[in-house]
């Protein structure tokens, strides 16, 4: 009725007055951010050494996956992977020796996304089947880990990308449905949503655990979202791409984040200016970006893209570091190992490579 | 009911933007200083940037065993 829809006014608000008070408020969002941006990041980098060459070189390919590498997380051990494929399939790997320590085919297509448990004992993943599940891993290589199976997240739509939490006892989901979820794993419990994005969200990450219950969540409306994982409310949001972001991953000190777009672009975010305070991108760099990653000192961006390359950026200075090529089809995603010294990316050429510097 | 699934939307998307509109803010030259400091104090711990030394090189070329 409509005596209901008049509920929650305020004497006077109408449509009309709310739009106008959004389109003040946008108006002294973007003032008060231009008022704080008195140099470039790159300026103030002018003043540190350049970068000398870097060694780092694909020094393992790791070939058993039947078609497209969606995905793939580290194990806190810094050896072992997991790994997710278009087919269906999860391979848990030893990527200092290359055995496939586990394999279970999902009875879905296009498992998008892929977690290791921080215990090492479990590995989540989902993809076009909507869900999230978690297998515990066995010591025993005979056993059928599909048996074991958890279902945990049920989203409406696709499940983009999952993260356990600090503990193998919660995950956090990305969507299609354009929504994040945390999940309780043992009940499969929805413990809280977060909405706020108007489109597919394609990527999460967890903020590093001393700066607290955050994390920072990219999508198909262009925009990069900070969530506050208790309350569910959406603290900051950032929009300057100018197309789908496919992956944001923080910073290591926890105060700002990079994304990777469709828009050929890769983009830095301080969160405590709250804006963008750089843009990662060259003239020959025509190619969407999939995916980023930061070194443990967090001076150099590792971005894959879908030229097959993937380009090192100097965060401080916005340059080029380094360009690694090999993949011989594009890059869905790059991760440096929890002791930073090694990068996997994961490929539609259905192979992982690991890459690290030379030993001096 | 479109009119007043509008005014619930609108009064969301402001009550968002009151929030955003209200936290505290640092200037770019700090927040640039600040990152730009993390990455120096732990450049020599980042074995991608600086390389790694042999001992400790996680994948190093180990002594394989046969069994025969």
């Amino acid at each position: 009725t409509h005596q209901m829809a008049c509920q929650g006014l305020q004497g006077g608000e109408t449509v009309a007055s709310l739009k106008r008070e959004s389109e003040s408020l946008r108006k002294k969002l973007e003032e008060e951010r231009k008022k704080l941006s008195d140099i470039e990041l790159n300026q103030v980098a002018e003043k540190i050494e350049v970068l000398g060459p870097l060694s780092i070189k694909t020094r393992r390919v790791l070939k058993g996956h039947g078609n497209k590498v969606l995905c793939m997380d580290w194990c806190k051990d810094k050896r072992r992977l997991v790994s997710s494929s278009q087919d269906g399939k999860v391979i848990v790997w030893d990527a200092f020796t290359l055995n496939k320590e586990h394999g279970v085919a999902l009875p879905c297509t296009w498992v998008m996304a892929c977690a290791y448990a921080p215990s090492g004992c479990a590995v989540a993943c989902g993809g076009l089947d909507n869900k999230c599940s978690v297998f515990p891993l066995s010591l025993d290589k005979n056993e059928n880990l599909s048996a074991k199976k958890k279902s945990v997240a049920m989203h409406t739509n696709y499940v983009s990308g999952c993260t356990f939490t600090s503990s193998d006892m919660q995950i956090l989901t990305s969507s299609g449905d354009g929504t994040c979820a945390l999940w309780d794993v043992e009940s499969g419990q929805l413990l809280q949503s977060f909405h706020g994005h108007t489109a597919d969200v394609l990527s999460l990450d967890l903020a590093p655990s001393e700066t607290g219950n955050t994390f920072v969540s990219g999508g198909c409306d262009k925009k990069a979202n900070i969530w506050d994982m208790r309350s569910g409310q959406n603290i900051q949001s950032f929009e300057s791409h100018e197309s789908d972001i496919n992956c944001v991953k923080y910073y290591p000190s926890g105060d700002a984040f990079a994304s990777a777009s469709d828009d050929a672009t890769c983009r830095f975010y301080d969160l405590r200016a709250d804006r963008e305070v750089a843009v990662y991108q060259k003239d020959s760099v025509i190619f969407g970006a999939s995916t980023v990653d930061f070194s443990l000192s967090g001076r150099l961006l590792f971005a894959g893209y879908n030229d097959y390359t993937i380009n090192v950026w100097d965060v401080l200075k916005g340059t080029r570091a380094s360009i690694l090529f090999g993949h011989e089809n594009r890059v869905s995603r790059v991760r440096v190992s929890p002791d930073g010294t090694a990068l996997c990316s994961a490929s539609w050429d259905n192979t992982l490579r690991v890459s690290w510097a030379a030993y001096l | 009911m479109s009119g007043s699934s509008s005014i619930v939307a609108m009064k969301k998307i402001v009550q968002q933007l009151r929030l955003e509109a209200g936290i505290n803010r640092v200037k770019v030259s700090q927040a640039a200083a600040d990152l730009q400091q993390f990455c120096l104090q732990n450049a020599q711990q980042d074995p991608l940037l600086t390389g790694m030394s042999s001992s400790n090189n996680p994948f190093r070329p180990q002594k394989v065993c046969s069994f025969l």
